[in-house]
């Protein structure tokens, strides 16, 4: 019997897709059985992050609506045998399903899979109930900048009303030079402000969004800072205790990368 | 000036009928105030209502006299609307008189409810996120935070045991008197009663132990150290407030 996890944020651009994928990657290197859910139905992302776009031909909407089997509508990955995508209707409106077909379609998946990753759209409306519907856990995505905590807020307020386990926090996109200088909020402001517990932190890096081009998550990389983080929060998933790169290691990570680079270059 | 059926009250206390021959339903005393009158609370409020106005008619005044204001004491009775009205209309008839209040013992029940309502303190354990309102009546003493974009809001006043950056209404029905206070105090506004202060529009950090309330001179909310509450709001310790908003 899997877990099913929702990643949500409330605010957009955030990185809710990128975080989904990379959890999917990092757990399905890590020798688990994932299948990825992208409930945001009319802006579909997921797919195009995982390069898997040109392989859809059902969609979570067909399933809702019994156009075609789940299984049928799966969509193996091209680089792990354990890692699955069921992609959202690129075509279609968030009404078009309900909170009660996607559970449906969570707890016939949570048979097959140890991890389902629910991907969930921006805002607090009907797409946010469908998302949160089959999930039994829930993971809040948030930057360190002020709108973006203030919606993680409120999300992790309607979270508590759903009938799911306390969510946890992933801080996105910290951007360490800015921390420094105090023009960003630092990780222990946002996490003493939404009081719940941090699941991990990832740094700003020009290879996450390099590597989303290209279809190939960046957990797939051996050595970036932000694969590394993605590897340690779905490590940590699992029940590992990873301690959290503390900002100074960060700093000495970072400049551990950039001397691998300058002895590569 | 003449006041007939003036009983003198000296060494007794008023809840006694007084009993002068037959037994006296009303029953008046002057004081520097003006006039306060003790109803029997035995008797039948018609009987009572009877006797009033025989009483009060007895009573003549004369032309240039002023008015003369009124205190109505009834013991043990409990009056309606109505009836309240019934002896306002009585007392009202005769001249020169003014009814300044009626007190009884005794309320009603949904009354006492609704002023235990006012005047408890109700305790929350929570965070207030984003979004969220929690409104009380009486007292707020919220145990968590109350962050930006949320909202909390009191009839009476808040005491916050966690950092206020959100919203904070104490006094919502109008009571200036009440406070807010904050165990770490960056609220994004203030309001008490009819009265709103918002955060300075520069960045600035929260301070610890603090608590809001109207400054009646400058007019508007003003914040200040936990400590200045004892001498600016003395009613907050505990019984005596009971008392005085009783």
């Amino acid at each position: 019997m899997g877990e099913a996890i929702v990643i949500t944020s409330g605010k957009g651009g955030v990185g809710k897709t990128t975080t989904t994928a990379n959890l999917g990657t990092a757990l399905a290197l890590l020798d688990k059985k994932v299948c990825l859910v992208d409930t945001d139905i009319g802006l579909r992302n997921l797919d195009v992050i995982m390069g898997l776009e040109n392989r859809i031909i059902y969609d979570i909407v067909d399933v809702v609506n019994e156009r075609c089997g789940l299984k049928q509508a799966l969509i193996k990955d091209k680089r792990f045998d354990c890692l699955y995508l069921l992609p959202a209707a690129q075509t279609s409106d968030k009404s078009e399903v309900s909170p009660e077909g996607i559970e449906k379609i969570v707890n016939e998946l949570k048979q097959d899979y140890d991890y389902i990753l629910i991907d969930c759209p921006a805002g607090i409306e009907q797409g946010y109930k469908n998302a949160v519907a089959g999930a039994s856990k829930a993971i809040v995505v948030t930057t360190p900048e002020k709108s973006s905590v203030r919606d993680a807020d409120r999300i992790i307020g309607l979270l508590e009303k759903e009938d799911i386990e306390p969510p946890h926090l992933v801080v996105n996109r910290i951007r360490n030079h800015m921390v420094k200088n105090g023009d960003m909020l630092d990780v222990d402001e946002i996490v003493q402000v939404l009081s719940i517990d941090l699941l991990g932190i990832v740094a700003d890096d020009d290879e996450v969004i390099k590597a989303s081009n290209h279809g190939e998550p960046v957990a797939f990389q051996p050595n970036t800072r932000a694969s590394i983080a993605y590897r340690n929060i779905a490590r940590r998933i699992l029940g590992e205790t990873v301690p959290l790169l503390s900002l100074e290691n960060e700093k000495g990570m970072f400049s551990k990368v950039k001397k691998f680079f300058g002895m590569r270059s | 000036m003449k006041r007939p059926n003036l009983v003198s009250t000296e060494n007794k206390y008023w809840g006694e009928p007084i009993v002068i021959g037959n037994k006296q339903l009303v029953t008046i005393k002057g004081t520097r105030e003006g006039l306060t009158l003790y109803m029997d609370d035995t008797c039948s409020f018609q009987e009572l209502l009877h006797e009033l106005d025989h009483v009060l008619s007895t009573n003549s005044v004369d032309k240039d006299e002023p008015m003369i204001t009124v205190t109505i004491q009834l013991g043990n009775r409990y009056l309606h609307k109505e009836q309240e009205e019934q002896l306002r209309e009585v007392i009202r008839s005769k001249n020169k008189l003014v009814v300044d209040s009626i007190e009884s013992n005794v309320i009603s029940k949904n009354e006492a409810l609704e002023w235990k309502e006012e005047t408890d303190i109700k305790t929350i354990t929570r965070i207030i996120r984003s979004g969220q309102v929690v409104e009380v009546k009486g007292d707020l003493l919220l145990i968590g935070d109350v962050n930006p974009g949320g909202k909390i809001a009191a009839s009476g006043n808040i005491f916050v045991l966690g950092s206020l950056r959100g919203v904070a209404h104490a006094g919502v029905n109008g009571n200036r008197e009440a406070v807010i206070a904050a165990s770490y105090m960056s609220p994004s506004q203030l309001r008490i009663a009819d009265f709103i202060s918002r955060s300075p529009d520069y960045e600035s950090e929260g301070i610890y132990m603090e608590c809001g309330l109207v400054d009646e001179e400058k007019s508007k909310i003003v914040i200040d150290r936990l400590q200045v509450l004892s001498q600016k709001r003395p009613d907050l310790n505990g019984f005596e407030r009971r008392i005085l908003n009783g």
